[in-house]
């Protein structure tokens, strides 16, 4: 018990399980290290990756805003490639997306539907009276039930759905330029094809 | 008769007050306090997508209450418990879940902790083994050998 220096050999072999904890140590260090890195680098970790991708749209029949066109069913979200975005005109990150989506309306790139959520009715079509209509559909989700359905945690939210009604992908948050030049619109192009 | 079943009703509000935090508000609830008992279990269950460390009957987020309202026409239209959860899973992912499901991308949290007391024990274990070997086999010291040399005459075991 007193003499351990007396047999080298011994403890020469039997030294790596205490390299064990630290190994362990250095691996949890590295998976906390990304997670702060990216913190810091200003991603979003509080995103939740959709289980939603490449399954059907869910089944939609949305009232329409009063006066303003048909109700927004899962037809509408088939046979073309479309965009599904969730908003409300208590949004305030809505605004920031505002432009680019009346944008797209006006190249007629794709059409894209709205999704008012949880919004009320007058007050929906106040604020597109103020800022612009970039929807070709819009469909009342005045109890979440739609919002639910495409898993949705926060307005704005966007969906590209191919022409077989297939959601291809989402956008937490509001659509960046930056986004849609390099993710989103290279993708519908793809889609369209 | 009013007077008594207002006076269950605030009783029973009381101790629903007393089990802790609680956002389900009057209007939310279902008649049958049976089904209401079960809109309660599976919302414990659920995981409030906004706020992410309280269950959807915990929390005032919009999102959670408007859960909350799913869960309980979901059970008026006759779902289970079981069914109703595997909607949410489906809508949002088990993120959706408080507590993890038992399947295979979980297995680490499930078995994680006892293969770690499992590794650990084997390792003391050996060490106690190897510590106790070492005393039983350690040389002499030459103050040992001395001692000995000065009790047995050297070259005694030849004869």
């Amino acid at each position: 018990m007193t003499d351990q220096t007396a047999q080298p050999e011994q403890t020469a072999t039997r030294r790596w399980p205490y390299l064990i904890p630290l190994i362990v140590l250095l691996a949890l260090g590295g998976v906390f290290g990304k997670r702060l890195l990216d913190i810091q680098q200003g991603k979003d970790v509080s995103l939740i990756p959709t289980v939603l991708l490449d399954t059907p749209v869910p089944d939609l029949n949305l009232p329409p805003l009063p006066g303003r066109g048909e109700a927004l069913t899962t037809a509408d979200l088939k046979g073309e490639v479309t965009l599904v975005n969730i908003w409300g005109s208590w949004c305030i990150a809505c605004l920031s997306e505002h432009p680019l989506l009346l944008s797209i309306k006006e190249e007629g790139f794709v059409p894209v539907h709205g999704i008012a959520w949880r919004d009320d009715p007058e007050q929906s079509l106040r604020w597109l009276a103020r800022h612009g209509d970039p929807y070709s559909k819009i469909g009342q989700d005045p109890r979440s039930e739609a919002a639910i359905a495409f898993g949705v945690t926060a307005a704005p939210e966007t969906f590209i759905v191919d022409k077989e009604g297939v959601i291809r992908y989402k956008q937490t948050g509001p659509i960046t330029p930056e986004i849609w030049r390099a993710t989103m619109k290279p993708l519908i192009d793809e889609l369209k094809k | 008769m009013k007077i008594l079943s207002s006076l269950a009703m605030a009783a029973s509000l009381s101790v629903i007050a007393l089990t802790g935090a609680f956002a389900v508000e009057p209007n939310e609830m279902l008649q049958d306090p049976a089904l209401e008992a079960r809109a309660r279990e599976v919302s414990q269950h659920l995981r409030c997508v906004q706020c992410q460390n309280e269950t959807i009957d915990e929390s005032n987020a919009q999102i959670a209450r408007d859960m909350r309202i799913l869960v309980r026409q979901q059970i008026m239209n006759g779902d289970t418990n079981e069914e109703i959860i595997d909607y949410m899973v489906s809508r949002y992912g088990d993120y959706v879940l408080l507590k993890p499901r038992f399947q295979t991308n979980t297995l680490i949290l499930w078995f994680g902790p006892f293969v770690v007391l499992l590794v650990g024990g084997f390792v003391v274990v050996r060490r106690m083994r190897t510590a106790s070997n070492t005393a039983a086999m350690a040389p002499l010291s030459d103050d040992e050998r001395a001692a000995i040399g000065n009790v047995m005459p050297p070259g005694d075991d030849a004869k």
